[in-house]
């Protein structure tokens, strides 16, 4: 059969198998097991509005537990199994396989170090471009322009990614951006000062905002004071370990940077540089998710009171104090929601790195090696487990989430 | 609050500029790929895309033709004669010479004396003449270096490759309509069963209502990967296989927590009235359903809908598990491209227009639903 007809089959069938199903399974209820008529109509009304709800629910409740309930807890006893051994119980010998390999751990550092620079740099970025357009009369204009990498695939923006990075021999032009700028800087004045001394500008900032943030977080501590639950003392630690880190990288990077010597007028496969390719990748995600962040924080920029920042502004405030010390603290929560929701984006990145290094030169994510295991070495054990690590890494975000809700409904 | 801000010009004019480089900054990715998709093979190899409004210089070898089949006798000597790019180019010849050494040792017009009699002379538009005795005009056809400038040019025929080649050759056709075919029935049939439930967890009174809740609210950030190996399985198992039917199911079924989640968040948020006045009046829960919430639930349907059709036209790890078997003959736009890089990695007109023709309708689709895909983030991310 033709796909196309097959589609359209499958529409009709799927939408008019549902409305069907929700109506006479409604007829039935109400007509043939209670019907609303007779000695018991009271009590039949009533233990049919008892069964309603579950008709309504059925469907979803089937689907939802068929494709992602079901799986959590079949994956975990996969991960217990061995394929080859047709599906016996090994233990943890998945586990201990995928700990002795260094591909693993490659992937799980990485992994790590995208959960670190994605979601701060596209919030941080979303922040800027949101207080950037707020009042600007061609304010949507530019935030449609910076919220569109949202509507390309990762693929979509791999290509275009791979445009910018692709180098070619030295005596050809060169068609990539990246290294017909880099072309440009032969090892004068200006590379030193555009290559050495504004980057380590840049990275010295950011260790200084870093080691800041680490401070705001454990400001509590150093003053003798606990506040919050155990979760949010979780939080606070996690924080303040991530931005010590990040702080101790940029600053150890600007040493390496003036020691380092950089081969000028030579054209570089960025994507196959060790370690640095990790950023040139997630250039792309941040790339797509700068926009998503924009929105949603202009959105809470927008829903902060007049009144807070006239106030601050008759104080004499100046707009970098109005911005950082009124603003931002307000929309504080907002920005934790969009860190979370990037940095979940960040553990299934997959297609970025498949396409365009495929976990080669020191870029594997768990994502795409949990990939390559289970269709290239066709390993499902080992597979399934690194399928549960990036289960392991995802629960306290999904905890969170459970937690907030629960709160919410109340 | 507009005025006091006003009264800083210095300030407005950083923001403005700003603004204008973050823009362009978040722009020029894309729009490289858009004009890569235009050029001209030649023109893609020999410039950066952002030369192409501008002439363009190459370097080139060419060899004249070969003389043991086209040397024509002229007295006791021999010519080989011809053209440098066979015609068809509106190229232009600057510079040229016959040594790698000098390779603008002569203009166009010049005589080059090779040995004591053999001769070369090339013109502007790639016309040569080489002229020499019989033992000179043989063997192997002489290396001429050309300094060439192309002047700017587009063409569509990229798009005609892409559009009308077979799928060896990047053709995105089939591709094309097989994410057509996946897409459609993956956006529908989620909508259908989230509404129903949505509407239920949001309106109907039942014991456990606040642990479903709980419950979609932790499937929403399972990640895929762990659905993979099982639900793989199982379709193996009872005979679906990889195809259509499973990955129309797959997508359903991962689409469910968002939607059901989205839903049910904007219909607790409609008038209570007009639910209750309806019950009074006798209307049974599906008749309120079907006539009341759903059209008034209509943003939020529209906001689902763009989500999970930008989410399942731009997928490839769903599509490469569920749907492309080892024929190929399934295979979405996505995975066409991935190919392509590995098989076609150099060929930038190619893949610029394969990509372009693969983000081109979810472009269209976000600029002109944007404002329910905002609505949508928005009830969807902040809490």
């Amino acid at each position: 059969m033709n796909p196309a007809i097959q589609g359209l089959v499958t529409i009709i069938v799927g939408v008019g198998g549902c409305i069907a199903y929700f109506y006479f399974s409604n007829q039935i209820l109400d007509k043939v097991i209670f019907p609303a008529t007779g000695k018991h109509a009271g009590r039949n009304i009533s233990r049919a509005n008892m069964v309603r709800p579950w008709l309504f629910l059925a469907p979803a409740i089937f689907a939802l537990g068929l494709y992602l309930a079901y799986p959590v807890v079949e994956t975990l006893r996969l991960s217990l199994t061995d394929r080859d051994l047709g599906g016996a119980f090994v233990g943890l010998a998945n586990y201990q396989q995928m700990m002795d390999e260094p591909k693993f751990w490659e992937a799980l550092r990485n992994n790590f170090l995208w959960l670190l620079v994605v979601p701060a740099f596209a919030t941080a970025f979303g922040l800027l471009a949101a207080q950037l357009t707020d009042r600007l009369s061609w304010g949507n204009i530019a935030k449609s322009l910076i919220f569109m990498p949202m509507a390309i695939s990762f693929v979509g923006a791999a290509v275009i990614f791979r445009l910018i990075y692709v180098a070619r021999p030295e005596d050809q032009a060169q068609i990539g951006v990246l290294n017909a700028v880099w072309l440009q800087f032969q090892g004068g004045g200006g590379s030193f000062i555009f290559l050495k001394i504004l980057p380590a500008i840049i990275l010295v900032c950011f260790a200084a905002l870093s080691a800041y943030v680490v401070y705001l977080v454990i400001k509590p501590y150093l003053q003798g004071y606990k506040r919050g639950g155990l979760l949010a003392q979780l939080g606070r630690v996690i924080i303040a370990v991530g931005g010590l880190y990040l702080a101790v990288l940029a600053l150890r990077s600007t040493l390496t940077l003036f020691g380092a010597e950089l081969p000028y007028g030579e054209p570089q496969q960025w994507l196959t540089i060790p370690f640095y390719n990790n950023f040139f990748l997630m250039v792309v995600l941040i790339w797509i998710q700068t926009g998503f962040a924009m929105v949603i924080l202009s959105a809470a920029l927008r829903g902060i009171p007049e009144e807070t920042v006239e106030a601050a502004i008759v104080d004499g405030a100046n707009p970098f104090e109005v911005f950082f010390q009124i603003k931002v603290p307000q929309i504080m929560g907002t920005i934790v929601v969009v860190w979370t929701t990037i940095t979940l984006t960040v553990l299934k990145v997959f297609d970025i790195v498949f396409a365009m290094t495929n976990g080669q030169w020191e870029t594997q994510v768990l994502a795409n090696y949990m990939f390559d295991k289970l269709f290239r070495a066709n390993d499902w054990g080992v597979g399934s487990a690194s399928a549960i690590v990036i289960m392991l890494l995802v629960s306290p975000i999904l905890i969170w989430n459970v937690y907030n809700a629960r709160k919410e409904m109340r | 609050m507009a005025a006091i801000a006003g009264t800083k010009s210095g300030l407005v004019w950083t923001v403005q500029l700003s603004t204008i480089a973050l823009v362009l900054l978040w722009l020029f990715p894309t729009v490289g790929l858009l004009v890569s998709s235009f050029r001209t093979v030649d023109q893609i190899n020999s410039s950066g895309w952002w030369g192409a409004l501008t002439t363009a210089e190459q370097n080139e070898v060419i060899r004249a033709a070969d003389p043991d089949d086209n040397r024509v006798a002229d007295g006791d000597m021999f010519v080989v004669s011809g053209n440098l790019f066979d015609g068809g180019t509106n190229k232009t010849i600057t510079v040229w010479g016959t040594s790698s050494r000098a390779i603008d040792a002569d203009v166009p017009g010049d005589v080059a004396v090779l040995g004591d009699v053999d001769t070369v002379t090339v013109q502007t538009n790639g016309d040569y003449e080489w002229r020499g005795d019989d033992d000179q005009i043989s063997g192997r056809g002489q290396r001429i270096f050309v300094t060439t400038q192309s002047p700017p040019e587009f063409t569509l025929d990229n798009y005609n490759t892409v559009l009308t080649g077979g799928y060896s050759d990047g053709g995105m056709t089939q591709a094309f309509f097989n994410t057509l075919t996946v897409t459609i029935p993956a956006t529908i049939i989620p909508i259908v069963i989230a509404a129903f439930a949505a509407y239920a967890l949001a309106w109907m009174d039942f014991p456990g209502r606040a642990v479903l809740i709980a419950l979609v609210v932790a499937l929403l950030v399972v990640p895929l990967q762990l659905a993979l190996i099982p639900l793989l399985r199982l379709h193996l198992g009872i005979g679906i296989g990889k195809g259509y039917l499973g990955v129309w199911l797959a997508h359903t079924g991962f689409g469910l927590p968002l939607a059901i989640y989205l839903l049910r968040n904007y219909m607790v948020g409609l008038p209570k009235d007009i639910i209750e006045n309806a019950k009074v009046d006798g209307a049974t829960d599906f008749q309120i359903f079907t006539k009341i919430i759903l059209p008034l639930s209509f943003p939020a349907l529209a906001s689902f809908a763009i989500f999970q059709f930008l989410w399942t036209w731009n997928d490839l790890l769903v599509a490469k598990v569920f749907l492309i078997d080892a024929t190929g003959e399934t295979t979405v736009m996505t995975n066409q491209i991935v190919e392509l890089l590995g098989t076609r990695g150099g060929n930038w007109e190619i893949l610029a227009t394969a990509a372009f023709v693969s983000i081109a309708v979810p472009l269209v689709v976000f600029f002109t639903m944007q404002k329910y895909l905002v609505r949508g983030l928005l009830a969807g991310s902040v809490k």
